[in-house]
């Protein structure tokens, strides 16, 4: 198994409270009777890669919904930046700087490529509509903008041919890379992916992990729900493991590869509660 | 009407920039060369084509199933029906006047139920159609005449200058509205207002999730197109001097629907097409008489078989429709 | 109180016109996704071929069968068109449209309802038929000083004995739950083995059915029938669907019933004029605060 480590003795240091760009604080999520994330504490450092693994059903998806404003929190609260952001919506928490992508990809399918990612474009633009009925110089400019921004999107992701190409046409594994594409044209500080490689070839999975690689930056986060754990361990700077609705564990990869509880949730807890005695499941929420 | 013309210009590729050029001169022209029986026919087509634009906005880029169209619609031809004859403001005044009070009252109907989903919205669209005309007919505060409508209404004229009251002056009145109206939508459908609104048709979570406001952008697309329905109510209102209720019913609501789909959704040509189609089809088949509503019918299913994306579907969407799931939460 | 009470009577015999077209609605939209506009025509339709066996058959269907027995012979002959008329309009309107996805369905069937509507009015005219009187039978009761007519009371019985038989029909038997399974996963549902086809064989020959024979009962109830009146059923009828919640069978037989009681409430202690203002509004308060309806189920987004 590969880690990434190459900077984690200087990333460590760095991980104290001003480095965390997205904190949840005893979040709280319930669908009628089913607890789905409960008093889930996580955090997400600034400028790393950090993912949420789990076993299915763990409430992954569920922290990401609520963290990017679709589900409202039953309790607790999400810092990003240190500004509480539960309960606003979506489009607000976008604004704010978090993009993300679906775990079934969610294009807009009839649009072409490029349309895609300018409509990322959407909330840095503030055109309205007399501005755009009478084609305002300001408006026009916008436009361009946009269109800039959008047109070295698609030529990053390398779909510049596709520009013009409905997106419900290309290969599956160009949709994902143009809906990573289209979240980045929202010019976010954190970027939340569900599942990126999911469906994705050995290759096309390489290319995304290179890809994640080479477009983390300093003002750059990057937050993953991830399933292979080649990638996992391959990518994460920092990794937080869920189990029916709470955080079991977190740390670096390393930690996480070798923690007993951990292995205990993958793999079924017999053989482990008694020795370890260290996680007898969850308590009652 | 010349500026139609130059304006696409900039946009459309030459071979339909002939195209365009040739049909403007053909409308421009057909006035001058036709009886006012066709004149007025021509009118109508035209305020079908404004009323077209004006549902394929909220129907056609957003993909909300309104078929409650004509309230807004009469909430148009009954504003300026009812200034005109109790105080007698010009109707040119009352032209943007009756158009806010559309958009006023598409503003305070439509934001409490916007969050609705599908055929839940349609269903509240039908809902409030049926509230207003019901309310036109129960004559609230002696205004709106009860069944009979208001009569009276002054033509559009401009200070005594010019008063439009031939039917090719109305023909002329309502085509270049309906010409400025169109240049306006093509605006939009290029910026990133016209963007926001397809991708809400196409998926409304992503939309939502890649910070398009879907709620304010549905909202708006309601007041812009109860706003245009507005005016096609003043004009219609000035034509006939008279309104009353029965001008705007559910089948009207179903027409303006049906406007949209014959065409094309989101496709401005194609609402064209779709209200000369619903313009004209009763006029050719009025031999048949009595059978010719059957044969409409009959058309509308075979249209659907045969070509379920309308007649002149927009270049680059499809329906932009998948199967959706009667949950109004989720329709996914 | 007692006016009260009768009122109640009254709005639940409209209520029960409601439910029986109503489940037409909702069971064609729980499988289909389809709000099938023809319905209402389909109702009207069977009040128009009611009429012509009470006018035509008189002589017969009375001295053979009795004045009740005419008005059932009446119903059922309705019922049987409708249902071969339903499944008809189905394959030519419907069938070759539904791979085309939703929104062509429902402008056939606006296309569909045109046409039945047109019919209606090539066929008996444009103006209003009258139930002949002397056909329907005309008795007053009064049972604790209420007033009601026998029909009334006829009309409330059969209703509900139609309501249960769809209820038993759709819960407790198996093909009931063929269908059901359908409105909730069509795929999975022919993966079990279901026959589609089946099904909507099933609810295109009883919703029409069922709406013939309400048709009827209305135009005894009121005596006058309309060609449009298909419009103005078909739209309260499925106001009820969504009231109850829409795809849901139950629900929608409530929902009828909870509306021709507000209904006549409404017309009885605020206006007449004004009534039917006053069920659209319901109907869209209800949306705005019950958006699955009053007895549809609160659903999660899955994202």
């Amino acid at each position: 198994m590969e880690f990434r480590t190459e900077k984690k003795r200087s990333e460590r240091m760095k991980r104290n409270d001003n480095g965390i760009l997205l904190r949840t604080d005893q979040l709280t999520k319930s669908f009628g009777g089913l607890t789905a994330v409960c008093r889930l504490n996580l955090r997400v450092h600034r400028g790393e890669i950090s993912c949420l693994i789990g076993p299915n059903g763990a409430g992954k998806t569920t922290v990401f919904n609520v963290v990017t404003g679709i589900y409202r929190p039953d309790g607790g609260d999400v810092l990003f930046n240190g500004e509480s952001i539960s309960g606003k919506k979506p489009h607000q928490i976008v604004s704010k700087g978090i993009a993300r992508t679906f775990q079934n990809i969610r294009l807009f399918s009839n649009m072409t490529c490029l349309e895609n990612i300018m409509a990322g474009q959407h909330c840095r633009a503030s055109a309205g509509v007399w501005s755009s009925v009478f084609g305002t110089s300001r408006q026009k400019e916008e436009e361009k903008r946009i269109r800039d921004v959008a047109e070295s999107r698609l030529r990053l992701v390398g779909l510049w041919k596709f520009k013009d190409e409905p997106a419900k046409n290309i290969a599956y594994g160009s949709q994902r890379m143009l809906e990573i594409a289209r979240a980045l044209a929202t010019q976010p500080k954190l970027l939340v992916l569900d599942e990126p490689s999911s469906g994705l070839n050995d290759r096309e999975t390489e290319d995304l992990i290179d890809f994640l690689k080479s477009v983390l930056k300093e003002d750059l986060t990057i937050f993953i729900i991830e399933h292979d754990m080649k990638v996992v361990m391959e990518i994460s700077d920092w990794v937080t493991v869920m189990d029916e609705g709470r955080k079991i564990a977190e740390g670096t990869p390393e930690e996480i590869y070798n923690n007993p509880v951990v292995i205990e949730a993958y793999l079924g807890k017999e053989e482990f509660s008694e020795e370890e005695g260290s996680y007898d499941g969850p308590a009652p929420c | 009407m010349e500026d139609k013309k130059t304006e696409e210009s900039g946009r459309i590729p030459g071979s339909r920039k002939n195209a365009v050029f040739g049909i403007v001169i053909l409308f421009a022209v057909f006035p001058f060369i036709a009886g006012d029986y066709y004149v007025d026919i021509g009118f109508f087509f035209g305020i079908y084509a404004l009323l077209g634009l004006s549902l394929n906005i909220v129907l056609g880029e957003v993909g909300l199933f309104d078929l409650g169209h004509a309230g807004f619609y009469a909430i148009g031809a009954y504003t300026t029906a009812i200034l005109n004859t109790q105080f007698g403001i010009p109707i040119l005044v009352l032209l943007p006047v009756s158009a806010l009070a559309a958009s006023l009252f598409a503003y305070v109907v439509c934001s409490p139920i916007i969050h609705l989903k599908g055929d839940y919205l349609c269903i509240v669209t039908i809902g409030m159609g049926e509230i207003v005309r019901l309310a036109l007919i129960n004559n609230p505060f002696d205004l709106t005449g009860g069944p009979n409508g208001v009569f009276g209404i002054d033509f559009p004229s401009l200070g005594g200058l010019l008063v439009i009251d031939s039917s090719i002056e109305f023909y002329f009145l309502i085509w270049i509205v309906v010409a400025l109206s169109i240049i306006g939508l093509l605006q939009l459908q290029q910026s990133r207002i016209g963007r926001a609104w397809n991708c809400i048709r196409e998926d409304e979570v992503a939309a939502e999730a890649n910070g398009i406001d879907v709620r304010s952008f549905k909202l708006l697309a309601f007041v812009l197109g109860a706003g245009l329905a507005g005016v096609a109510g003043n004009i219609y209102a000035s034509k006939l001097m008279c309104v009353s209720p029965e001008s705007f019913t559910f089948w009207e609501s179903c027409l303006l629907f049906s406007i949209i789909l014959i065409g094309g959704m989101g496709s401005i040509p194609g609402v064209l097409i779709g209200a000369a189609a619903i313009s004209l089809f009763p006029e050719i088949f009025r031999p048949f008489a009595m059978f010719r509503m059957l044969v409409f019918g009959a058309v509308m299913i075979l249209m659907m078989m045969f070509r379920p994306a309308g007649i002149l579907p927009r270049k680059r969407g499809g329906m932009g429709f998948r199967p959706d799931h009667g949950n109004p939460v989720d329709d996914k | 109180m007692h006016v009260v009470l009768e009122q109640i009577i009254n709005g639940l015999t409209i209520g029960s016109f409601y439910a029986l077209i109503a489940l037409g609605y909702s069971m064609v939209y729980g499988v289909l996704k389809l709000i099938n506009f023809a319905h209402g025509d389909f109702f009207a339709l069977g009040s128009y071929m009611g009429y012509t066996l009470l006018v035509f058959g008189t002589a017969f269907l009375t001295s053979h069968l009795g004045l009740w027995g005419g008005m059932i012979a009446a119903m059922v002959t309705a019922a049987i068109c409708l249902a071969l008329i339903g499944i008809l309009v189905e394959r030519i309107a419907y069938r070759p449209i539904y791979p085309a996805g939703r929104l062509p369905a429902v402008v056939s069937a606006l296309g569909a309802s045109i046409i039945l509507q047109n019919l209606i009015m090539v066929v008996w005219g444009p103006r209003y038929r009258a139930y002949p009187a002397a056909l329907i039978p005309n008795i007053q009761m009064q049972v604790w000083g209420i007033h009601f007519t026998l029909l009334q009371l006829v009309i409330l019985t059969l209703s509900f004995i139609l309501m249960g038989f769809l209820y038993y029909t759709i819960q407790k038997t198996t093909f009931g739950a063929a269908v059901r399974a359908s409105a909730l996963d069509r795929d999975t549902a022919a993966l079990m083995g279901i026959d589609f086809n089946k099904v909507i064989f099933f609810i295109f020959t009883l919703g029409p059915a069922l709406g013939a024979m309400t048709g009827v009962m209305v135009g005894m109830y009121y005596r006058q029938i309309s060609f449009i009146m298909g419009w103005n059923y078909g739209l309260k009828a499925f106001t009820a669907t969504i009231l109850g919640g829409i795809g849901n069978l139950p629900g929608a037989m409530f929902g009828g019933l909870i509306l021709g009681v507000l209904e006549m409430m409404g017309a009885a202690y605020l206006s007449a004029a004004w009534k039917d203002v006053f069920v659209f509004l319901i109907l869209i308060l209800v949306l705005i605060f019950r958006p699955t309806g009053l007895f549809g189920e609160k659903t999660a987004e899955k994202v």
